[in-house]
């Protein structure tokens, strides 16, 4: 049974591309992007107890450091991006500092808060950042050389970038150290108790989750080839958590799949209603209803009871 | 000093904390000495839970010194004096629900060990580790339901992963925070045992309210009333003191 759950899943991510058009294809493109971010996001929100509406700013920076660095400063693709996720990283580790000073409702707040600092010197630092005209002209990288201009062979490098990135972050949480990071999610003062330092397991996650907030905005800057302050803003934020909430926060593929729906929505839906967020909302309030932990723990439930089996 | 006080495996100097106006640890000092077996007992609210938290490092003191075999740990964070050899249990059984009973005493040992930095392997690579839980969980007689969520399992079973869950640290310095709290007849009987069974190499502390049963496991007693040590001493004198009767006994 699950065997066949993998085989889905992956017939549906590699057959598509070799008949579907290229709408398709860069909706796909964008679903993967999503669901990297969705997942970075998760490693908070769901394994570490740390909702954060400012992820955002990880994926937005990553994507302006290497739009930047391509367009303005005249560096290489590969350059730039080594520095992009150096920088994500580094402002990570800055940032967890700031917002590990609280935790819960504190904790929220503050990633809002230092997400909408970035939204506004985006905005504001007009002769950086080119402000609300955005940066446009840039360009995708060409690993080995190979182009990556054609939707499908941009979609078969997200698609690498995508697996790398599950698969890293399952080690993850399924390591000793993710352990840590559940039982600190859990019971953060019997943990310490235990002798497991709280404050660094938090900190440690939130730095990885900067990291593939970053690779999720090279990946993004790469996809549109324009650069928008609007990709730091707290909608692009909580659209992410949205996904990890609907798809199920603290599961593996339930990011994915949240992410999945969010892009989907947008896409499909914008096109016939301009208050498509309002659909979003009714959707989501529908999921929440229905299945409150998230559709991927739901349909799980679900199809075991089908199965005549417990729990 | 110093000589003497190395001779102590938990001292306790002049402990002070105020809540707002509330004094709820006044002047405490203890010496507890290696392989003790020491029982706090005081009404409630005389700020007993309160003097293990600060023990422990949950709570800072306003004034006042903690140490354990002579280092200095009253400005050291919970997991650092786990690291020195102190572990705790607690009133309000605080387990991890979800999770089997083997994964809650393996965390107990993950967290002294250096794997729990270990980002690529998972928990179940450390084979040792959860034969040295099976271990502990068969010594508290719960090896039968090590792989049970604690959800699973009745109140005075999850009483026991508690102590399991410390036991496995092999403690230095153990504190029991009414271990006893909640369980039937036979449960205590139980739990008596275990807790005498527990070796000298471990100084345990414990707060229990059941005296029937605490006052045998015990050699020496400090009776708490509002936050002041009453009566400090061996358990017969204790018992016998004219303090003790009018604050706790009531006779």
């Amino acid at each position: 049974m699950k065997w066949i759950g993998v085989a889905l899943v992956a017939g549906s991510l590699l057959l598509p591309p070799l008949f579907a058009g290229d709408f398709y294809i860069n909706l796909a493109s964008q679903i993967l992007i999503a669901a990297i971010f969705a997942l970075s996001l998760n490693l908070l929100v769901g394994f570490g107890g740390m909702t954060s509406l400012g992820h955002a700013s990880y994926l937005g920076v990553g994507a302006y450091i290497s739009a930047l660095l391509t367009s303005r400063y005249g560096f290489g693709h590969g350059a730039a991006a080594l520095l992009s996720i150096v920088g994500t990283t580094a402002m990570a580790a800055f940032f967890g500092v700031i917002a590990l000073r609280a935790s819960g409702l504190g904790f929220l707040m503050i990633t809002l808060a230092l997400s909408q600092v970035l939204w506004g010197l985006a905005y504001r630092m007009s002769n950086v950042t080119n402000g609300d005209n955005g940066i446009a002209g840039l360009t995708r990288p060409a690993p080995f050389g190979i182009s990556l201009d054609s939707p499908i062979s941009f979609y078969w490098f997200a698609l690498i970038v995508a697996t790398f990135a599950l698969v890293m972050m399952a080690t993850f949480v399924s390591s000793a150290f993710g352990s840590s990071l559940k039982g600190v999610r859990d019971q953060p003062r019997r943990m310490a108790a235990l002798g497991f330092n709280p404050w660094l397991i938090r900190w440690i996650t939130f730095v990885y989750a900067g990291f593939w907030g970053g690779v999720a905005g090279l990946l993004y800057v790469y996809y549109h080839k324009y650069m928008h302050p609007t990709s730091l803003s707290t909608t692009s934020s909580a659209e992410a958590l949205l996904g990890v909430i609907a798809g199920g926060s603290g599961t593996l593929g339930g990011p994915a799949v949240g992410a999945a729906l969010v892009v989907l929505l947008k896409n499909y839906v914008s096109a016939y209603l301009e208050r498509w967020n309002m659909l979003l909302g009714l959707v989501f309030l529908f999921i929440v209803l229905v299945t409150p932990t998230g559709i991927v723990p739901g349909v799980s439930r679900l199809t075991t009871r089908l199965r005549g089996g417990e729990r | 000093m110093t000589a003497l006080t190395f001779g102590y495996a938990l001292e306790v100097v002049n402990l002070k904390k105020t809540f707002g106006g509330l004094t709820v640890t006044q002047n405490v000092s203890l010496s507890i000495r290696p392989g003790e077996r020491r029982l706090i007992i005081g009404p409630n609210g005389a700020g007993k839970t309160t003097l293990f938290n600060q023990i422990s490092g949950d709570l800072r003191p306003n004034s006042g010194s903690i140490s354990l075999f002579g280092s200095d740990i009253t400005h050291l964070p919970p997991y650092k004096r786990a690291h020195l050899g102190l572990s705790r249990t607690y009133q309000i059984i605080t387990l991890f629900a979800g999770d089997t009973l083997e994964h809650n005493v393996t965390l107990g040992l993950l967290g002294l060990r250096r794997a729990r930095w270990q980002m690529w392997r998972p928990l179940s690579f450390y084979g040792n580790m959860t034969t040295e839980a099976r271990r502990t969980l068969d010594a508290v007689g719960l090896l039968q339901l090590a792989t049970h969520p604690i959800s699973d399992i009745a109140y005075g079973e999850r009483r026991r992963v508690e102590l399991a869950m410390a036991l496995a640290q092999q403690p230095r310095v153990l504190l029991l925070d009414e271990p006893l709290a909640g369980l039937s007849n036979t449960e205590r009987a139980t739990v008596k045992s275990l807790i005498a069974s527990i070796p000298r190499q471990t100084t345990v502390i414990m707060i229990e309210h059941d005296m029937d049963t605490a006052l045998d496991l015990a050699e020496t007693v400090t009776l708490l009333n509002y936050g002041r040590v009453i009566v400090d001493g061996e358990r017969d004198a204790v018992i016998a003191d004219e303090r003790t009767r009018e604050v706790y006994l009531g006779t």
